[in-house]
């Protein structure tokens, strides 16, 4: 039970970064922290106490294996956000060639 | 199987590439390549509205068939509701790309416009098809990345602000909604819309129940832009380009935010009387505060911004009330006339939303500007543009014979007769402020006498322009036959049907 609590942990550090936290990148990393820990819960969901690979072998007597389902869901969700960070980061080089600074609270243009 | 299901996906998947590869030695190839496309897209739909009716079809995709009535493979479902958000998405997807032909000539690297373009359409279609929870979530970030990157194309300041607060926002609800699949999964082993339905009837833990409910309802909600999560929409909404403006308010908040709760809080959970106040309140909270926020505003873009949650506010009220109807057990036909006033503007709002931003799109085209002080008398100069967004005004604040009267009217009726009256009240007030909103909107822009001397040289915007703007207002007008009662049983019941029923969808699903 307790790496399912540490993984939430993990979400709550992210979170207090992308609060507290006025530098750009770093909000992008903490961005980045909350993502790992919720694929991180994910591929949790799918282990079995015991299990081994799913390489189904019937002349193998082990019967336990763990669920390959989430891993698979798991890979797509990384390939996705890597992409979202890419953005990310692409837009954050622009701002800071338009604003010079990677300081938020300079950048406020829109407002209301 | 139905084969036409995977064409709303692949088409423009392969529209996206083909531009990307060919639009670099054939010049103008993108944007005719990306009208046609879409055009492709609205024939299919529209006649996958005709054809559906009441019934209900499949495709597995990979042709991988049920197991023990257990479905295994991806499901895409396309039934009365599906199309109708089908028909919306490809319809003002063709009239914006047709629009940007002449509009996005002031930007530079089209190809990766119109790419962008077919990539959002095609996940767009992909999230109305899905029948399974994390096809929904891969079609989701592929709409809003591309989204992201629209927002932000402009590359100056504004658009690069927009973009990152809209990228952060986000990531935030994709993470939520990803949180809330995985606990989904934990419970129930399965990511099949309707397997889930048939495991959580069979008894389930109640605190996990209501966790989840609200991962989901938080997660969509942020990208449906319902109020305490609506930070980001005004920024992303007034920066993007304006054919884009049009797709996100027209359409995407729709498809990705609206669709996906209806669908998951009708259709995989069971509704309970908590949650189905809870959306209602969040809608009613919506409504109000988003027109008052819209009232201030004086850049054009901003203004529509902040109406579009303000209406948006009014489906997820409506269909509230039909929630909180069925929970406590009362009449079904009210129930139903207020989930068909609720669908019924959702429709309306895409025409005459996507109309709006259009003409916030022609007048910054032709005078370089949205703050609507510098603007006036522009009646004159360009008729087309002021007659449409007349129309669309009109629209929009409820005024009789167009599409949004009929439906803030069957909003009012249900309110009133689930003897919900304060809300019905609250509904009238907001839609009286609305018609305040846009009468300033009208009067500053288009009637309001200002220097003459710098105003002589304004045309009227060229023909794709105007074309895209007369359908959408011809559409406004056209939409409110939906009423009539032939045409409403065609079209809007079998949607109400597929919510109503909270056994067919799982049943007729699993049964295929």
């Amino acid at each position: 039970m307790i790496v399912y609590w540490l993984c939430f942990i993990l979400f709550l550090v992210g979170l207090y970064g992308l609060i507290t936290r006025r530098n750009l990148v770093k909000i992008a990393i903490s961005l980045s922290i909350m993502e790992f820990s919720t694929f991180l819960f994910f591929a949790l969901v799918g282990y079995i106490e015991g299990g081994v690979a799913p390489i189904v072998n019937p002349a193998d007597p082990v019967k336990i294996y763990v669920d390959p389902l989430p891993q698979a869901l798991v890979l797509t969700a990384i390939v996705i956000g890597l992409a979202t960070t890419a953005m990310m980061m692409a837009v954050i080089i622009r701002l800071y060639r338009k604003y010079g600074t990677f300081d938020i609270r300079e950048i406020k243009n829109l407002r209301g | 199987m139905n084969p036409l299901i995977p064409l709303f996906v692949v088409i423009p998947l392969a529209g996206a590439f083909l531009i990307m590869i060919l639009g670099r030695f054939i010049k103008d190839l993108n944007k005719y390549l990306t009208s046609l496309i879409l055009l492709i897209l609205v024939v299919l739909s529209i006649y996958s509205l005709l054809i559906t009716g009441k019934n209900l079809s499949l495709y597995k995709v990979g042709g991988w068939e049920a197991v023990n009535k257990i479905p295994i493979g991806i499901y895409m479902v396309m039934d009365g509701f599906t199309v109708i958000v089908l028909c919306i998405i490809n319809v003002v997807g063709f009239l914006s790309a047709f629009y940007s032909i002449s509009y996005i000539k002031r930007f530079t690297a089209e190809n990766y416009f119109y790419a962008l373009f077919c990539l959002m359409v095609a996940g767009m279609n992909g999230v109305v098809l899905s029948g399974d929870l994390f096809n929904i979530f891969v079609f989701l970030e592929i709409s809003v990345i591309s989204s992201y990157a629209l927002v932000a194309f402009g590359v100056e300041k504004n658009e690069l602000e927009a973009s990152f607060k809209y990228q952060v926002l986000g990531g935030l609800a994709s993470f939520l909604i990803l949180f809330g699949i995985a606990f989904i999964y934990w419970k129930t082993k399965t990511l099949n819309i309707a397997d889930i339905r048939q495991v959580f009837a069979s008894g389930y833990d109640k605190k996990f129940y209501l966790f989840v409910q609200i991962l989901m309802l938080s997660g969509f909600g942020l990208k449906a832009a319902i109020i305490p999560f609506h930070a980001w929409l005004p920024d992303a909404h007034s920066s993007a380009p304006s054919p884009i403006s049009a797709m996100l308010s027209g359409v995407l908040i729709k498809a990705v935010g609206i669709y996906v709760i209806i669908r998951l809080f009708f259709n995989m959970f069971a509704i309970s009387e908590g949650m189905a106040i809870l959306i209602t309140t969040l809608g009613t909270l919506s409504m109000a505060i988003g027109v008052f926020l819209a009232i201030g505003q004086w850049d054009i873009k901003r203004l529509l911004a902040y109406h579009s949650i303000s209406q948006m506010g009014y489906v997820v009220l409506s269909v509230g009330i039909g929630m909180i109807i069925i929970s406590r057990g009362g009449r079904p036909e009210i129930a139903a006339l207020a989930i068909a006033g609720g669908i019924f503007h959702l429709i309306n709002h895409a025409a005459f939303k996507g109309l709006l931003f259009l003409n916030a799109g022609a007048i910054e085209y032709t005078i370089g500007t949205r703050d609507l002080k510098e603007m006036g008398g522009l009646a004159k100069m360009m008729p087309a543009t002021s007659a449409t967004s007349f129309i669309a005004s009109m629209s929009i604040s409820g005024i009789p014979p167009f599409n949004g009267f009929f439906s803030k009217l069957i909003i009012i009726i249900a309110a009133v007769m689930g003897r919900f009256y304060l809300l019905a009240l609250l509904a009238v007030i907001v839609s009286i402020i609305t018609l305040a909103s846009f009468l300033k909107f009208q009067r500053y822009a288009f009637y309001n006498k200002t220097d003459e001397g710098n105003k002589r040289n304004i045309r009227e915007v060229p023909f794709p322009m105007i074309f895209s703007m007369v359908i959408m207002s011809i559409l406004c007008v056209v939409l409110s036959l939906l009423v009539i009662p032939g045409i409403r049983e065609a079209i809007l019941t079998p949607a109400i049907d597929i919510l109503m029923d909270p056994v067919k969808y799982s049943t007729s699903i699993i049964g295929i």
